[in-house]
């Protein structure tokens, strides 16, 4: 096929003002110095690589940005090496949607991730975290991202999609070949798109003859504004997005809060004692580390904090960065567990605002009260090594952990 | 005439973050697409008050107003 590219060695980074990349090890490894550094010199900074990207640094330049559908198109949500032609095929409505395609997109799934929706499936996610913690907890170690975040979000959203939890391993090798392999290697990509829809289309075709009561036979008889159903390629792109965005990022969200109280034993300690602590405690690690970073295309000229900006450029849309602004955040680059103002933009400002927010956050919430209620003490083991994902999603994939008190 | 707190949700700010359903459940409510709007008129019962300026300061779109009357 003429439009897939090659993956490309990306050289590596000696002027993030000029020529960032949000791909080196050095970014991945500790991108706080990084973004510091950037919102010192502008607060919208461009690199020529990836076919040319800002980067707004600041808060405001960041709502600024979120906020004008005018100039910033989501037609193209991934900064990648490549522009690939947009087509139904690589569509994921409404997060790939621009005004007055988005709000019908949108409202058509926000109603099964309300609050109260996700407070009915609290019950199973408490299950879902004490079998997996069943299954570590007498080792004395464990690698916390691969047997006990990485499971609860993949668990979840299967549940809610009616698909079997068992499938987790599948989804979550997809979800690794477009967010971080795609980034640099359009085959991976392309590969796990194909591959998704196969399985999904499945599972659409079996729901035909035999509804069912979950998330597949709710969009499959969903109607849109003229009462029509809608056509198999929305409803395929709708469940390629519920399945790649609500895994791995919340994924990372609980691996970086784990990974946080496992080396920051006061912040440990006080939730335990307050439990009611942990939802503002949730927010908190939210802002510190905001998993997402989103992407625009500019799509007319305009400025933006003062800057110019280009069309046909893409722009890194970084909450993380954003979340870390001190002229928005007293102390940004602290973890103030208790903190109470706390406007942090983890799930996105705007109308793209990420539907499962309510989900995450449950899920987020859940995770560590099981955790903290049944293995108070843990920390880092020495002997192995934390490692994170690269690319759009930012979390711990390996977070080797030792239980119980230290010796 | 003693001073009373009233809050308000801008129905074209928010974007159903619901941040303010979650830390001040008595004072706003949310539709079938998880957006918010203030409960009944507004007012801020006695003792609430606290709760009324947290959930305005926790708005990450700003949507929300407390006035005082």
């Amino acid at each position: 096929m003429s439009d897939v590219s090659q993956p490309v060695a990306h050289p590596p980074v000696i002027d993030w003002v000029n020529d960032f990349d949000h791909t080196d090890p050095q970014w991945t490894e500790d991108p706080f110095p990084i973004w510091e550094e950037m919102r010192g010199a502008s607060p919208v900074v461009h690199t020529e690589r990836f076919l040319g990207c800002y980067m707004p640094t600041t808060y405001e330049a960041v709502r600024e940005i979120a906020n004008d559908t005018e100039h910033f198109s989501s037609r193209r949500i991934i900064v990648r090496d490549v522009r690939p032609e947009i087509t139904s095929r690589n569509a994921a409505p409404p997060i790939t949607s621009d005004p007055p395609v988005h709000k019908p997109a949108k409202q058509l799934l926000l109603p099964p991730f309300t609050p109260d929706a996700m407070k009915k499936l609290e019950p199973r996610m408490r299950a879902i975290c004490n079998e997996l913690i069943d299954g570590f907890i007498a080792d004395g170690k464990v690698d916390a991202a691969a047997r006990y975040s990485k499971y609860i979000p993949v668990r979840a959203i299967a549940h809610m999609l009616g698909i079997p939890e068992s499938d987790s391993d599948l989804f979550i090798n997809w979800i690794h070949m477009i967010l971080e392999l795609g980034i640099k290697d359009e085959t991976k990509l392309l590969q796990a798109v194909q591959e998704m829809s196969a399985y999904f289309g499945a599972h659409i075709e079996e729901r035909k003859n035999k509804p069912t009561d979950d998330l597949i036979s709710y969009l499959m008889n969903a109607r849109d504004r003229e009462g029509n159903p809608l056509e198999d390629s929305h409803v395929l792109g709708s469940l390629r997005l519920l399945l790649i965005a609500g895994i791995d990022t919340t994924w990372s969200a609980i691996g970086s809060s784990l990974w946080h109280l496992a080396k920051t034993p006061a912040d440990r300690e006080r939730l335990i004692a307050e439990p009611a602590l942990i939802p503002t405690a949730v927010e908190e690690l939210l802002r510190a580390y905001s998993p997402v970073t989103m992407a625009r295309e500019v799509v007319k000229d305009t400025t933006i904090s003062g800057c110019p900006v280009k069309a046909n450029n893409m722009v890194l849309l970084s909450f993380p960065a954003a979340n870390r602004d001190p002229k928005m955040f007293p102390d940004a680059d602290k973890v103030v567990i208790d903190r109470r103002e706390n406007r942090h933009a983890a799930f996105g400002l705007g109308i793209h605002r990420c539907v499962g927010s309510n989900l995450a956050r449950m899920e987020m919430q859940v995770a560590l009260e099981e955790w903290l209620k049944r293995i108070p003490d843990f920390r880092l083991d020495p002997a192995g090594t934390v490692t994170w994902s690269q690319g759009t999603v930012r979390g711990p994939r390996q977070l080797p952990f030792l239980l119980g008190k230290a010796m | 005439m003693t001073e009373r707190l009233r809050v308000h949700v801008d129905p074209d700010k928010c974007q159903g973050h619901a941040r303010c359903k979650a830390l001040a459940p008595e004072l706003f409510e949310l539709d079938e697409f998880g957006n918010a709007h203030e409960a009944g008129d507004g007012i801020v019962p006695p003792g609430l008050e606290d709760k009324a300026w947290l959930a305005k300061s926790n708005c990450p779109e700003i949507a929300i107003d407390v006035i005082e009357e």
